[in-house]
């Protein structure tokens, strides 16, 4: 394959045109997808959890299957701040996403000076801790009844929440837009850079003098707070919050969907986390198993022939576009 | 002889019972040009290893600029212009030559940890990057992925970035480790051209190379400093020669 396209996204720049394409998509739908709007939802609340992932895991190289524990604590945190606090659904976004940031910045200072195995099994415990104590916790969390009777209050004070979900589209839409614009920023960043670094090799960036673990956490602390948002959008817009946010199954889907859709090119969450719903909603409908059958072998295939992802693929056919419309106009 | 930049006094490290560093004692004057030699295992990486903080020593001080440093982490010691490149390179394959000099300086310039506004810092990073790379000799490179330079401009780019920093002093681990000996002259001409304030340890088995760098050759055998002289003294040594098993060493 070419160099250009084994390049992590952030060396090919694209047209500002290809930058529009899934925006447009998302508004497009806005205005033709009656009836489907709830499923949307799902949608981009997957893909900005899938986008926090992408952060962590796919650009600092934090191997985590605990990503749910910032997911759920978002969630409860938005839907407990809705029925005791304030129904201002963006006082409670904010605090619930501050929640999740300054969760992430605690666990990850005890954790991140560990790699491997045994940060897999850190984060991985630190989720099943939460689950626990929401499960034990029914004076507050309402166990495995689920936390019910969240009613945000109209956006802005003028928009109320419909129930066909419109309003919940455009709400989840414009905070993933200023979730991705910071991600994009962040990533091409000296800081996201030397976290690329990290990842590659957190030898070669001791020896240029980077603190590495004050990174990592920084960069850890951040990915929270964005699950923690993807978490509280989830519990305002569904209204409710059950106890599987916390489960293994929860980081094990995110997983999927970025591996799914592509690591380090922030679109590549928007595939996966869009393929991987369609999925479970078409197939589902057909067959309650069928889904899991047609993810696993989307799974497998992705994984052992193509590299990236499906957005790895998209990124090579327009490598290929490219080299064609060169030689094209030399001729 | 000019002040001492870095003194290294009665440094010890075991190893279980194995003492691969005693009692050693070094002072690196500004611009001084050091070789280190001495047969395989004598405990030259060690000993670098040792003075970046990659380890920590059971005892003995060491010193940069009069400032105690031994107890400080490897990264504070790079702040603080003690600077190493490794022996395997050690270089972000994915990224440009360029990007990675860039990293450097922008973690020196105390940019790294800007997140969102950034622009104008980052550029001046990378071209500030760019003239490293013509100092050392690789400014072709530049806009080349790593992973895709021939191995002695890798060698250079460790250099490069190394010299990014601003260092007090540069611990140079066999930076002629790996590469064809017909390629041998490009880092001898490097080296020839890193900055004369700069004081450097070359550390290297390449005897050809140190002989024409060094102005000054420490041997170290079994962790023991056991001679220090001119070149033109120590090849005829007979203690060297007879630590080097009798073979002529240039």
């Amino acid at each position: 394959m070419s160099e250009i396209a084994r390049a992590p996204a952030s060396l090919s720049p694209p047209s500002p045109l290809w930058h529009a394409l899934p925006w447009a998509l998302a508004l497009g739908f806005f205005f033709v997808g009656d009836g489907y709007h709830s499923l949307g939802v799902n949608i981009l609340v997957m893909i900005l959890f899938t986008l926090s992932l992408d952060l962590a895991l796919g650009y600092a190289g934090i191997i985590t299957l605990g990503h749910a524990a910032f997911f759920g604590l978002g969630a409860y945190a938005a839907g407990l701040f809705n029925i005791h606090v304030d129904n201002d659904p963006l006082l409670g976004l904010a605090f619930a996403s501050l929640l999740a940031a300054a969760f992430g910045l605690l666990t990850g200072m005890l954790i991140l000076h560990t790699k491997g195995e045994t940060l897999l099994m850190l984060t991985l415990a630190i989720s099943e801790i939460l689950y626990e104590a929401a499960n034990h916790m029914r004076w507050l969390t309402r166990g495995d009844d689920g936390l019910d009777g969240i009613r945000p209050g109209p956006l802005l004070g003028l928009f109320r929440f419909d129930l066909w979900g419109k309003t919940s589209f455009l709400y989840v839409l414009a905070v993933l837009f200023v979730c991705f614009v910071i991600s994009w920023r962040v990533v091409r960043s000296p800081f996201g850079r030397s976290l690329d670094g990290i990842r590659q090799n957190s030898r070669r960036m001791r020896a240029i003098g980077t603190p590495v673990w004050w990174r990592l956490v920084a960069m850890y602390a951040l990915s929270a707070g964005m699950a923690g948002a993807a978490g509280a959008l989830s519990a305002q817009t569904a209204r409710l919050v059950g106890l599987s946010v916390f489960q293994l199954l929860t980081s094990g889907i995110v997983a999927v969907m970025l591996v799914l859709g592509g690591e380090r090119r922030l679109y590549g969450a928007f595939i996966g986390a869009t393929i991987y719903v369609l999925v479970q909603d078409i197939a589902g409908a057909i067959n309650p198993f069928y889904w899991m059958f047609v993810i696993g072998v989307l799974l497998i295939v992705i994984v052992l022939f193509f590299e990236g992802g499906l957005m790895g693929v998209i990124d090579a056919a327009r490598a290929k576009l490219v080299r064609k419309k060169a030689s094209g106009e030399a001729k | 002889m000019s002040a001492s930049v870095l003194t290294v006094r009665g440094l010890c490290k075991n190893f279980g019972a194995l003492a691969v560093t005693q009692n050693v004692d070094l002072d690196i004057a500004a611009g001084a040009r050091i070789g280190l030699i001495g047969p395989n295992g004598a405990g030259k990486t060690t000993l670098v290893n040792l003075l970046t903080g990659m380890l920590t020593s059971d005892r003995g001080e060491i010193a940069l600029d009069g400032a105690r440093i031994e107890r400080l982490s490897p990264e504070h010691r790079v702040r603080r212009g003690l600077v190493r490149t490794h022996q395997i390179n050690t270089l972000l394959m994915e990224l440009t030559a360029r990007d990675n000099v860039a990293i450097a300086v922008a973690e020196r310039r105390k940019f790294a940890w800007r997140l969102l506004r950034y622009g104008p810092q980052w550029r001046a990073c990378v071209e500030e990057a760019q003239t490293y790379l013509e100092e050392i000799g690789i400014a072709h490179a530049g806009g080349r992925r790593v992973s895709l330079l021939p191995y002695g401009e890798q060698r250079l780019l460790e250099i490069a970035i190394a010299l990014s920093l601003k260092p007090r002093v540069m611990l140079l681990d066999e930076p002629g480790a790996g590469i064809p000996s017909t390629e041998a002259h490009l880092i001898h001409e490097a080296l020839e051209r890193l900055p004369s304030e700069v004081s450097i340890m070359l550390i290297e088995h390449d005897m050809d190379l140190v002989f024409r760098f060094a102005k000054d050759i420490v041997v170290l055998v079994l962790g023991a400093v056991l001679t220090r002289d001119v070149p033109a003294r120590i090849s005829v040594d007979p203690r060297v020669r007879s630590v080097y098993l009798g073979r002529s060493v240039v």
